[in-house]
């Protein structure tokens, strides 16, 4: 769900387009680095990629459905700057092409579920997989942890500039309440969702998961009743 | 790839409209909605006055509003949300009376606010549907590059409005032979070979991704893209 035109004030999107401006610009630098003169087609096509994605609905509960924001997927699978990017052009395609959110509101949804909810999916990932031991079978766990916090986080990061530039007259308390409330529920799915997802692609390409390197080499083998039969 | 890759918004046409420069029709659209969200949301008048606007370029791009109408039910989740808004605001409360005795008790600050948000996301809404329904995708992607966003932003949206087809029909026909097998998407039990076909999915996506750029390559690829609109010249 994207934030439309005209739900918050106009300084604070302002304020926001700049963070996103300067957020989208930095990781488009740190993007090239990572991926040299491939940066347009892969990042393009991980961006259609995390779209179709977004497109599966599943149930939360109470008639209503959720889908995969990705933040935290694709900071694991590409990398936090590139993964930011990805979704930064999402969000820029689907306000220009698709009416999917409001201009004005463009660098508001960058902020909140590129760069807050990209970085602290990837931050606590990154943690996850200090605590947990050395091994490729972390990755997956990690990144669902990192997904569960970034979903909720991305919402505190809507109620805190709602409390800034809201342009309704709702207690802070109870948006709070009511967004991370709600947004816990979603971060579960979008939970086990990346989870599986990046076991998934460990499975058949590890060298594919940005977050794994290094661990990949620790793993057995790859021996599965398919192969060995 | 010989399928049409058709924009799923546009609606082709001739009018003034549509032919209108890209980059103006973006600035034009953004200097719109910035007016609108601006506005302070008591100025009824002034929300006529945007709404009558956008209604005579529409008459103008002489796309059917039918056509347009159900494209804006993407607002609905924030419609609702609006609605909820005088029933939680604070501030001065009024009843109204609703049929049977009952009464409803709304917060009066709460009612201009739901009125603000979708008076403006209605009008954003439909500004933005408009572009969309007048200018080809590729036009909007020139237009950006006129507006100087920079060339590899411009670059990655190119990719991936060109792709997006393709990787969302991959996954059409993945989640078609899942039903076909007698897995339900939707439902949780099944999310294990959900994520499956998104891994594979990725993996596709990023496997053609590499593709793409070795066919750049090959045709001489140097960090820019020629521009079609104007054969033979290079940027």
């Amino acid at each position: 769900m994207h934030v439309p035109d005209g739900f918050f004030n106009a300084p604070t999107s302002v304020a926001t387009g700049a963070v996103a401006a300067v957020g989208v610009g930095v990781a488009l630098r740190k993007a090239r680095a990572e991926l040299d003169d491939r940066t347009a087609p892969m990042a393009g096509l991980v961006a259609a990629f995390i779209f179709a994605g977004q497109m599966i609905n599943f149930p939360v509960g109470a008639g209503t459905s959720g889908h995969l924001l990705g933040g935290a997927l694709a900071a694991v699978l590409v990398g936090p700057w590139t993964g930011a990017l990805c979704i930064s052009v999402v969000l820029l395609v689907q306000a220009l092409f698709m009416a999917d959110g409001g201009l004005t509101a463009l660098g508001t949804n960058i902020t909140l579920m590129a760069l807050v909810g990209g970085f602290v999916g990837y931050g606590v990932f990154r943690l996850v997989l200090l605590v947990l031991p050395r091994k490729v079978t972390s990755v997956p766990v990690a990144a669902a942890v990192g997904a569960l916090v970034s979903v909720p986080a991305a919402a505190t990061a809507f109620t805190l500039l709602f409390a800034l530039g809201g342009t309704a007259d709702v207690a802070t308390g109870k948006v709070l309440a009511a967004m991370v409330g709600w947004h816990v529920v979603i971060g579960i799915g979008e939970a086990i969702v990346t989870g599986l997802v990046v076991s998934a692609v460990l499975t058949s390409r590890p060298d594919l998961v940005r977050g794994a390197r290094g661990l990949a080499s620790n793993r057995a083998p790859l021996i599965t009743k398919e192969t060995s039969a | 790839m010989g399928a049409g890759h058709g924009h799923r918004l546009h609606f082709h046409g001739h009018s003034p409209v549509h032919r209108a420069p890209a980059h103006l029709k973006i600035l034009a659209l953004l200097a719109f909605v910035l007016v609108v969200v601006a506005t302070p949301r008591e100025w009824y008048l002034a929300y006529a006055g945007y709404l009558a606007v956008l209604v005579v370029v529409i008459g103008v791009s002489r796309v059917p509003f039918l056509y347009l109408l159900p494209r804006m039910v993407i607002e609905v989740p924030f419609l609702v949300f609006a609605a909820l808004i005088p029933f939680v605001a604070e501030g001065p409360r009024v009843d109204v009376p609703l049929v049977g005795g009952w009464e409803l008790s709304l917060s009066e600050s709460g009612l201009v606010a739901a009125w603000g948000l979708a008076a403006k996301g209605t009008l954003g809404v439909l500004a933005s549907l408009t572009l969309a329904a007048t200018t080809e995708p590729s036009a909007v992607l020139r237009g950006l590059q006129r507006l100087h966003l920079p060339e590899l932003l411009v670059q990655i949206m190119g990719f991936m409005v060109r792709y997006l087809d393709v990787v969302s029909a991959d996954l059409g026909r993945m989640i078609t032979a899942m039903r076909s097998r007698g897995v339900d998407p939707r439902s949780p039990r099944h999310w294990p070979a959900l994520a499956r076909t998104l891994g594979a999915l990725f993996v596709r996506s990023y496997e053609r991704g590499e593709r793409v750029h070795l066919a750049m390559l090959a045709r001489g690829y140097d960090g820019t893209l020629p521009d079609h609109a104007s054969p033979g010249v290079h940027r």
